[in-house]
């Protein structure tokens, strides 16, 4: 299966390198520099590039390529997933993945990846096994460790990995026993140049945070349950009893988790927020444009619009902006051509808008179309598909969890076509 | 942790001498020399001092330096000698980093990486498993191939390892030393095949990834482990999920007819999808043309749950799965999942779509509900942006071709030029498939032609080319805009296409086309290599048709494309100048120049490049490069005929079948059962799909009343409460017998319980059972009775499969006695087939004489009142040395009189009695705990007896508790929710009565017996039985 990671930062040096089997030369990278210089931007790169004798396959993330060697026919999602949920251990354990912290802290990103692979195949992906295995630097351990000699290094095989349960480990402790979740819906939409929905769909999200002592079992039911069109769990949540009863019943794993994420479908008809309201304008013969665009509540259940912004990727041929805000700072990028603009909260009775003009080349002909508006936006305590949590119960243990839910609904890719 | 400290003494105890002899010697450096100046061989040097000094600290500070060295890719072999010494280091940490070290360097240093073995065998043995694993996984990741037959024997050791984590390990090295030594294949076949039986979910992934390594062409290995892969199948790791399914898809197109015909009843599938009666259904239909093999429906069955899975390389090889080996109709299940996972990261979406696209083309309404998810965002990669182009061409039909192009106009405007391109070709493709939008899109390239970007432009006059090909009508108008646009395009490939369409259509364009050949004729030095062939092309075509005005300017061209540089517009030209231009050379071909150039030409036929694809198994690397990737293994086609199924069943069943009293296999399989966690034998796909038919012709019953609901919610209780025993619990066999528990309720509620429970109550059902038959009979039994009122539940006590024969035999004849005849009897603890409520016994008939014993048969019966008897046929003779068995019957009455009759041959009647063990008018029943609690509660007072007994505490571990009583009675284990209480129930032959035992553990090694029974007298004599055997050592 994977026979080696290499991880390769924007400017084309490979930082890390690391061979699960035979040692692979990196020249092997070769192929995929000249994959990357085809592609011209970094999101073009194909994941998958054969070169005569391996197979790169490679995801991109947090600007950095983390490229897998492969020698024989693998199914590729098992690659890339694997590398994903590489990545995703890297910001478990370090907080954030970047060049600098993955460079100091080499020894234990070699001792997890020792870990996370044998021979090419999963060994421990599970972030609460391996945490056991390996324990996440923190300051305190790294100056208890300097002091009393002991290690990051467990010694003993985590009980999760042979137990029913291997997400959860034993012998949790906690003294306040919490448990949060956080249902977090994104709209998906195209609005075309009208304002009406070409395509809106929601998705979304349980994000849980459980610290709760001992083997708790929780289930967790909703209002309205057949609002969910599919469903993935995470792989605690039983599934025989989601399919009869529409209750959400597992151990959880311990600490930050994904429980589930859900999709709302196309069919619903989905309640857009906001609206954008917008006059663009290039003339043929002069070299001004015109500019102005306004945003404002729509469908928001009383719910005020927070973190909003505004970004456009504006045609080659515009060289400067001269725009005036009516609220928040916004920033034109002449080279790149990106236009963001910093909203805020929106409030209804002052809409912000955003007006001026565009300085455009001189001669150069009007572009055939107009930017398209990408829109983020956050809405506080409201689930916007509906969605409601009716309860939530625990069994197993003695103790009284103390339990909380909060509701949030953001732009996801939230396209204004103009 | 004790464990551990005691294996690191020993191990010191050798390094200790040398570490004293160091310490002399061994100043750390400071830390000036790791200054900026050094260079490279003095740092190396600084490292050495380091691992040689006596300090932890030090070295470990040292093997994270060469650690970080082997990161960057420096070379770090020198330091060989240095740090291979520190491979016995008491600190876990530089241990771990050592192995690290030499599993990156120890090819490359092989003599001095053998210094190390002697260490990893020692750690083999360690009693620490996570030390044992990872000493199997350093000492086979070392490729030196010496040590081959070392890593030989601790494959084998581990392979038999008690530690399910050790064999998983031990299943990886066989990948490992396979590719180290491809010829010790047949011993690793070997091994594979034992792990294969292992039923530890935590092997099972990497097992069959062996397999799939090693031998992949071995799918008879898998025969007997199939139906076990697929009940474990939701509770394996997902990485194991992912190879194990591509694995069964394989095994599948092997073993299977294929369900992909005509009229074979899918719509009654589907609906009965969710139930899980269709095994019953199967089984009605076999009579038809064509019957899902249940093994193939199990398969689809279990696999489907995964869809839901979060891990996006399991939802693709469920959903290629499908493809391959579901039915057409039920195929649709998986694209909701598919687009789910077009959501996540750019990667995934890119292969997600590339198997959508090859998916769509041959069945577009899987995803037609889902058009608007693959719209195309302006922030997609240009490459997934190709890519939901391409299905949305396939997906294109009369219905959403409108809503289509409008989605496509916003398209062609893009910024990305490249995908504007591509728009255009799929606006081509829809027009040539949906003959009804074809005029609409031809105005719409038109349109398009005046557009400002030449990119955009040249791709519209290709397509356009390609549509007029397609329709030879009258597009003049078209031409002669397009010959205009010749003027101002400069792109070659749109240069090229307008010309040979002018070419083509000349003389539909009699005036233009000239003009155009003069002025490209001008221009014929500057163009393209692309254009001046055509320019060639068009030039033949005027001569031909038009030769009055266009002889000259085309002799000009020809003469120019003598003189090129390009040897193939050389070649063209002289070909075309013999061809056309009459002279006495020219040979019979010129009479049919026009013929040959003005033929009509077949249109081109757009089609999508994912058309191909579909030979390759979807989900896999090959599929996404479209050509064969190293090591695919070809998906066989459907077999004709299927191979024989039964392949797949499991012996034990089998002998079971034959209703054999009892022989000898069957008896070492349940001894096996109370000794051995691991190497159980398993799964009967009869009891199995028997017990889901008894469960589905109830839920058909479900909602009808108030007290199935109760039932409903009291095995939800249930099935809770047995999830947490599940979890705690530490042994196997309680485990399995907290999921043996639940199945029992889910038979009443259908399909109420967690999935995982299911599957595991299904396996562990599966696995207790011992003869199929009687499940049958006692599964029918239970169908029918649980359609009665929950009232009569008492008398419903499900009879189930005795737990364990006893071989005891007792003598009813003694030799001596006899006159040569001998008879012993024993209880083969089966339901009599000569009356409900008899006993049913087996006499062995021996004749020890050397002459024939003639006419045994059963004489005078003297038999207490009210117990019957039904006796065997008489045997007709009995061969000297010769023996038999046969069976009979007797009631007993719930007592144990002696029932005494006479034995008589031909010459002789021998008075012989029989009297039962109590423990031997009892039939095991099966019941919840919850029901074994209600009926207790109504046995109290009189009906109970009780006992203390005093014994070893290693007498009182469940396993021996259960093997003492069962040996003694028949009496069926309850599922227990507490680890110090085992219950046993069973109901008296005759009468029907319940029989509850009770065996409660106290501190201080006694335990408490208690027997709860109406027929008292049967009562205390059991408990006076049961007593002195549970206190035995």
């Amino acid at each position: 299966m994977i026979h080696s990671l290499f991880l390769i930062n924007s400017s084309g040096d490979i930082f890390l390198e690391k061979h699960w089997k035979s040692v692979v030369s990196r020249s092997v990278c070769d192929y995929f520099f000249e994959a990357q210089e085809r592609a011209t931007e970094a999101e073009n790169v194909p994941p998958v590039i054969p070169t005569p004798h391996h197979y790169l396959l490679s995801v991109y993330r947090h600007k950095i390529f983390f490229v897998a060697v492969i020698q024989t026919e693998v199914p590729p999602l098992f690659v890339i997933e694997f590398l994903h949920r590489v990545v995703d251990t890297f910001q478990d354990y370090f907080g954030v993945c970047s060049e600098p912290v993955i460079k100091d802290n080499v020894v234990v990103v070699y001792e997890v990846l020792e870990e996370m692979l044998d021979n090419g195949f999963p060994l421990a992906t599970e972030s609460n096994i391996l945490k056991e295995l390996i324990k996440p630097p923190t300051i305190l351990r790294t100056v208890v460790n300097t002091i009393t000699g002991s290690t990051n290094v467990g010694d003993q095989l985590p009980t999760g990995q042979l137990s029913v349960v291997p997400w959860r480990r034993t012998g949790v402790k906690y003294t306040n026993n919490e448990a949060y979740f956080d249902v977090i819906e994104e709209i998906d939409a195209i609005i075309d140049k009208s304002g009406s929905t070409v395509t809106a769909e929601i998705q979304g999200v349980i994000d849980a945070c459980v610290k709760l002592t001992g083997m708790p079992d929780l289930t967790l039911s909703f209002m309205n349950p057949r609002l969910l069109d599919d469903v993935s769990f995470h792989p605690c949540v039983r599934f025989k009893r989601w399919e009869s009863e529409r209750i959400l019943s597992f151990i959880p794993p311990d600490g930050n988790f994904r429980l589930l994420s859900y999709h709302v479908s196309a069919q619903n008809l989905v309640a857009i927020p906001v609206y954008v309201k917008h006059s663009i304008s290039f003339r043929d013969s002069s070299s001004l444009g015109r500019f102005e665009i306004t945003v404002g509540p729509k469908q928001t259940m009383g719910k005020a619009i927070e973190g909003v912004t505004v970004a456009s990727q504006m045609p080659r041929g515009v060289l400067n902006m001269s725009l005036t805000p009516s609220q928040g700072t916004h920033t034109f990028d002449p080279v790149t051509k990106m236009l963001s603009w910093d909203v805020g909260k929106i409030n209804p009775q002052k809409l912000p808008s955003l007006k001026g003009t565009m300085s455009l080349q001189a001669g150069a002909s009007k572009p055939d179309e107009n930017p398209t508006i990408n829109l983020q936006f956050k809405i506080q305590q409201l689930a916007i598909s509906g969605l409601k949590v009716n309860r939530l119960d625990m069994y197993g243990e003695k103790y009284k969890p103390f339990k909380g839910i909060k509701y949030m609904t953001k732009a996801g890719r939230f396209q204004v076509r103009t | 942790m004790s464990s551990n400290s005691f294996a690191y003494n020993e191990q010191s105890a050798g390094g200790e001498a040398t570490e004293l002899g160091q310490e002399a010697t061994s100043t750390i450096s400071p830390s000036g020399a790791f200054g900026l100046f050094s260079s490279d061989l003095k740092k190396n040097e600084d490292l050495k001092q380091m691992l040689e000094s006596n300090k932890d600290s030090a070295k470990l500070d040292a093997m994270k330096r060469i650690v970080g060295m082997i990161a960057k890719g420096k070379n770090a072999s020198e330091l060989f000698p240095a740090v291979v010494k520190n491979v016995a280091s008491k600190n876990i940490e530089i241990k771990k980093l050592v192995y690290v070290y030499l599993v990156r360097y120890a090819e490359e240093q092989q003599d001095l990486a053998l210094l190390s073995i002697s260490t990893f065998q020692r750690a083999l043995k360690d009693p620490n498993q996570l030390i044992r694993a990872s000493a199997l996984r350093v000492l086979s990741s070392i490729r030196v191939p010496i040590i081959v037959p070392i890593m030989m024997l601790a494959i084998k050791e581990a392979s038999a390892d008690l530690s399910p984590y050790v064999r998983k390990n031990a299943a990886h090295a066989i990948q490992k030393l396979y590719s180290l030594d491809p010829d010790q294949k047949e011993m690793l076949i070997e091994v594979i095949e034992k792990l294969l039986k292992d039923k530890s979910t935590l092997v099972a992934g990497s097992v069959v990834m062996a397999f799939e390594e090693v031998c992949p062409d071995r799918i008879d290995l898998i025969h007997k482990n199939y139906r076990k892969l697929c009940n474990l199948l939701v509770d394996v790791e997902e990485w194991g999920q992912v190879v194990i399914i591509h694995m069964l898809t394989r095994y599948a197109r092997t073993q299977f007819v294929s369900p992909w015909k005509e009229g074979d009843g899918l719509e009654d599938n589907e609906k009965n999808f969710y139930e899980s009666d269709d095994e019953q259904k199967e089984k009605a239909d076999k009579r038809k043309a064509y019957a899902m093999d249940p093994d193939h429906r199990l398969l689809i069955r279990n696999t489907k749950p995964l869809l839901q899975s979060r891990n996006a390389a399991v939802v693709m090889a469920v959903a290629q799965l499908y493809w391959h080996i579901a039915p057409k109709s039920e195929t649709g299940v998986i694209s909701k999942s598919l687009v789910r996972l077009l959501r996540s990261n750019r990667e995934v979406q890119y292969i997600v779509l590339q198997n959508i696209a090859t998916m769509s083309i041959q069945r577009k309404g899987m995803f037609e509900p889902y058009l608007k998810s693959f719209y195309v965002r302006s922030t997609d990669p240009t490459m997934i942006k190709t890519l939901k182009l391409e299905i949305l061409t396939n997906l294109a039909n009369e219905a959403n071709i409108s809503t289509l192009l409008r989605e496509f106009q916003t398209y062609v405007k893009s910024q990305d030029k490249q995908f504007a391109a591509a728009t255009i070709q799929t606006i081509g493709r829809c027009a040539t498939n949906i003959s009804e939008v074809t005029d609409t899109c031809l105005n719409g390239l038109v349109c398009l032609l005046s557009n400002r970007d030449e990119i955009v432009v040249a791709e519209s006059v290709v397509v356009i080319k390609k549509l007029l090909q397609m329709q030879p009508a009258q597009h003049g108008e078209i031409i002669k805009h397009m010959a205009k646009l010749l003027d101002s395009i400069t792109v070659p490939v749109a240069r090229a296409s307008i010309l040979w369409l002018i070419g083509e259509n000349c003389e539909r364009v009699p005036k233009i086309a000239p003009d155009v050949l003069r002025k490209t004729a001008k221009s014929f030095t500057s163009e393209d290599d692309l254009v001046k062939l055509q320019i060639l092309n068009l030039g033949a075509k005027l001569y031909l048709t038009n030769s009055k005005q266009t002889k000259l300017l085309t002799q000009y061209i020809l003469n120019l494309g003598k003189y090129d540089q390009n040897y193939d517009i050389r070649d063209r030209t002289r070909f075309i100048r013999q061809l056309i231009v009459p002279n006495e050379k020219s040979g019979a071909l010129s009479k049919y120049a026009k013929k040959i150039f003005l033929a009509q030409k077949p249109a081109p036929l757009l089609e999508s490049p994912f058309k191909d694809r579909d030979h390759f198994q979807l989900g896999t690397l090959s599929h996404t490069l479209n050509t064969k990737a190293t090591g695919y293994l070809e998906l066989s086609n459907w077999p004709e005929v299927a191979p024989d199924p039964s392949v797949r069943n499991v012996e034990v069943i089998e002998l079971a079948k034959e209703w054999t009293p009892a022989g000898k296999a069957k008896k070492e399989n349940s001894v096996k059962k109370f000794y051995s966690e691991s190497e159980e034998e398993e799964d009967s796909s009869d009891s199995s799909s028997d017990s889901e038919s008894g469960s589905g012709s109830e839920s058909g019953e479900l909602g009808e009343s108030g007290e199935e609901r109760d039932s409903s919610e009291d095995s939800s209780e249930d099935s809770s409460s047995g999830q947490d025993s599940e979890s705690e619990s530490e042994s196997g066999v309680q485990s399995k017998r907290a999921a043996k528990k639940n199945s029992k309720p889910k038979g009443k509620s259908g399909c109420e319980d967690g999935e995982k429970e299911n599957e595991k109550s299904k396996t562990s059902e599966s696995s207790n059972a011992e003869s199929s038959s009687i499940e049958e009979s006692s599964s029918d039994s239970e169908s029918e009775s649980d359609s009665e009122s929950e009232a009569e539940s008492r008398r419903v006590a499900k009879v189930s499969t005795p737990v364990f024969v006893p071989m005891k035999s007792h003598v009813l004849l003694h030799r001596m006695s006899g006159k040569g005849l001998a008879a012993s009897y024993y209880f083969p603890r089966q339901p009599c087939i000569f009356g409900d409520k008899m006993v049913s016994v087996q006499i062995t008939l021996n004749n020890t004489t050397d002459q024939k014993i003639e006419n045994i048969h059963i004489g005078e019966k003297k038999l207490p009142m009210g117990m019957q008897m039904h006796v065997f046929n008489p045997v007709d003779s009995l061969e000297p040395e010769g023996s038999i068995t046969v069976s009979m019957g007797i009631d007993f009455c719930d007592s144990t009189q002696t029932a005494s009759f006479q034995l008589c041959t031909k010459d002789d009647c021998f008075s012989v009695s029989i009297q039962p063990p109590v423990g031997e008018l009892l039939l095991p029943v099966a019941m919840s705990e919850k029901d074994f609690k209600k009926e207790q509660g109504m046995l109290t007072g009189m009906n109970e007896t009780s006992a203390i007994i005093v014994a070893a505490p290693q007498n009182f571990t469940p396993s021996v508790i259960l093997q003492k009583v069962v040996n003694v009675a028949n009496v069926g284990a309850v599922p227990s929710g507490q680890d110090n209480i085992q219950r046993f129930a069973a109901k008296t032959v005759h009468s029907g009565s319940l029989m509850l035992v009770t065996v409660e553990l106290k501190e201080g090694s006694t335990a408490q017996l208690i027997i709860n029974t109406e027929k008292t007298v049967i009562g205390s004599v059991l408990l006076r039985e049961l007593k002195p055997v549970l206190s035995q050592g």
